[in-house]
């Protein structure tokens, strides 16, 4: 039980106010969206980590903020012990590489394979001899692919390509963002397959961002529940999938379409995510959350064990009592 | 006694014509959908499904053209009329809605007067019922304070409000038809749950068909009665949406179940298919399937591809459909 990752009180804004002259002459304040905002996990050495949300939710930047592209406004990423952003030498030791969503961006169109998948290697002022072809036989691909060009390839083949690059890094720890969401489901499960058999062969340890739940369950050794900017909950994939504490994760899995399908009569989820800029005060989800009472409204719960599973919410376990009973 | 089908579609073939030869991204495709059905049309990226909702429409783009087969719509042959009949007949008796619900609004028009627009143009009214009529049409699809949203732009809107706009607009002349390509695809899930249970309740209230295209089957799963499955422009399966889910007769249909990561059965490998499916123009003889298939035989790289009538239950196209024991 090493945490190989530490997030503690991990905080991102972004300033969206509008220019210094229309503040001056609209009177208008500054205005800060917050991202992410006091969210705090381990990761495991050779776990998966999964973080599921909605769209702005704030997984993509937890996401860039671990793999150091993007500093926190608040709080830390200790990897292996180190911070990550206060000690250069961390960033290098910890060895983080990111898989992207989308394949076709991600890769220089005027590259040949070879260039591309060696170039983490080539920073690193390593050997270069064999290693593309290595790697892209381990990927799946052939060794012959590596004269060849991004555009040659389809989106899964692609894929392979940016898991070789990040491979080529001998990387302890991979942040995945949303890595099969641009793919046809046949061609996801190639790709996820690949994955876990890396990590098995590997000892990788993957951050993996997502908002697809099957995705996230078929995956993920431990999963956190983002609303919001915040973590909602964080347990097991089938604690989470099979007594889900939070109202948030309720809501999210009722919502999901499920394959066995059922009858639609469910309660729908109510209203949408709200504005960033502005949250409401208190529980992120209260405006939407059919057991809000007033301390929700004026307190912001923190994040705490509950039965073995960490909830952010007041009434955790009154609703966990009454789901029992 | 089953009423007549809304849409009728018979041997429709696609073609587009290249230097390097012709190729059919939809190649001979059959359906019917009845008043009041979701027939969900599902295939991976390239299966033609997009292609085949265009055809029906008429919005092919050249040198895409439909080369043969019928389309029927409420008893009418539609496939060769002139471009200003049929543009009469898109948004009166056919409503389309897409992916994006921001390209389907013009950005520069309050939503009240593209709905009034939408409406006077397809039904004799005055400017004030058409008004009444775009109050009722934002109501039915459950948006909030309907009359003062007739004034908001389309960025005033969230993304599941504009795409429940977009689906307001789409059946605000209550068509019998609505083709919805991806309608919940950039949605969160969340919304996407608010906006398939919206389109179930229309279907069923009204009586619209609905050709729900969409490469999630599980949006599949929850709203539609029967599916259509597509793979390198041809059908592969057809058949009610639960039979083909818990007992596929196609092995294409097989394998992408078995490929989908589920919620309930916990942390398995997932079941790949081998390589990829086949680019329109080069699709194999026979079976367009035979190169991935493991069942497949010599007969099913001949000439000619099996048909959903090959199939002593006309549910797949297969030599060898795939028995369940029941």
């Amino acid at each position: 039980m090493t945490a190989f990752v530490t997030v503690s009180h991990l905080g991102r804004s972004f300033d969206v106010s509008k220019p210094w002259l229309n503040r001056v002459i609209e009177r208008l304040p500054r205005r800060r969206l917050v991202a992410v905002s006091d969210v705090s996990f381990q990761i495991e050495e050779g776990a998966v980590y999964a973080l599921v949300g909605e769209s702005g939710s704030g997984k993509s930047t937890i996401g860039r903020m671990l793999a150091g592209l993007m500093t926190p406004s608040e709080g830390k990423v200790e990897v292996a012990g180190a911070d990550l952003h206060a000690d250069p030498a961390a960033r290098k030791a910890a060895r983080i590489q990111m898989i992207f969503q989308d394949p076709y961006a991600s890769l220089n169109p005027r590259w040949r394979v070879r260039r591309i998948i060696c170039e983490p290697v080539v920073v690193a002022g390593g050997a270069t001899e064999g290693v593309a072809e290595r790697l892209l036989e381990q990927v799946g691909l052939s060794a012959a692919d590596a004269d060849k060009f991004p555009h040659e390839f389809s989106g899964g083949q692609r894929q392979r390509i940016c898991i070789a690059r990040a491979l080529a890094a001998s990387p302890r720890l991979i942040i995945c963002d949303e890595p099969t969401s641009a793919l046809d489901v046949s061609v996801q499960a190639q790709v996820l397959n690949l994955m876990s058999d890396l990590r098995d062969d590997l000892g990788l340890t993957y951050m993996f961002i997502s908002h697809d739940l099957t995705v996230v369950r078929h995956m993920a050794d431990r999963i956190g529940v983002l609303y919001l900017g915040r973590l909602m909950e964080e347990a097991t994939p089938d604690q989470l999938f099979e007594r889900p504490r939070h109202p948030y994760t309720q809501m999210l899995l009722a919502a999901a379409p499920m394959m066995e399908g059922r009858s639609r009569d469910i309660d729908l989820p109510k209203g949408e995510v709200p504005d960033p800029i502005s949250p409401p005060p208190g529980c992120a989800f209260n405006p939407r959350c059919p057991f809000a009472v007033d301390l929700c409204r004026q307190e912001r719960p923190a994040l705490r064990d509950v039965a073995g599973v960490r909830v952010a919410c007041h009434r955790a376990e009154e609703l966990a009592a009454l789901s029992a009973g | 006694m089953t009423p007549p089908p809304v849409l009728s579609v018979r041997n429709l073939v696609v073609a587009i014509p290249s230097r390097s030869g012709t190729s059919r991204p939809v190649n001979d495709i059959s359906f019917d959908i009845a008043p009041g059905e979701i027939l969900g049309v599902v295939g991976e990226s390239g299966a033609g499904k997009s292609m085949t909702g265009n055809a029906v429409i008429g919005l092919l783009d050249r040198p895409a053209h439909i080369a043969s087969g019928e389309i029927w719509l409420n008893g009418r042959r539609i496939d060769a009329l002139l471009p200003e009949d049929l543009r009469r007949i898109r948004g009166r008796q056919v409503g389309m809605v897409f992916q994006d619900p921001l390209t389907s609004l013009n950005p520069l028009l309050r939503i009240g007067d593209q709905l009034i627009e939408t409406i006077r143009e397809h039904l004799p009214m005055t400017a004030a019922a058409a008004r009444d009529r775009a109050v009722a049409a934002l109501e039915e699809v459950g948006i909030p304070a309907a009359a003062e949203r007739l004034n908001s732009y389309p960025h005033e809107f969230s993304g599941g409000m504009r795409q429940r706009v977009v689906i307001a607009l789409a059946l605000c002349a209550e068509p019998s038809l609505v083709i919805a390509d991806e309608p919940t695809t950039a949605l969160d899930v969340s919304v996407q749950a608010q906006i398939i249970a919206l389109l179930r309740r229309l279907c069923r209230d009204r009586g619209t068909a609905v050709m729900l295209v969409t490469h999630d089957m599980g949006v599949i799963s929850e709203a539609a009665d029967r599916v259509a499955v597509m793979y390198a422009g041809r059908l592969a399966e057809l058949g009610p949406v639960r039979s083909v889910i818990s007992q596929p007769r196609h092995p294409y249909a097989d394998g992408l179940m078995g490929a989908m990561p589920s919620i309930a059965i916990g942390q398995r490998r997932l079941r790949q298919i081998p390589g990829a499916m086949p680019r329109p123009s080069a699709i194999p003889p026979g079976c367009a399937f035979a190169p991935r298939c493991p069942r497949a035989a010599d007969t099913c790289r001949l000439d000619p591809a099996p048909s959903l009538a090959d199939d002593p239950q006309g549910r797949a196209a297969c030599w060898f459909p795939m028995e369940h024991s029941a």
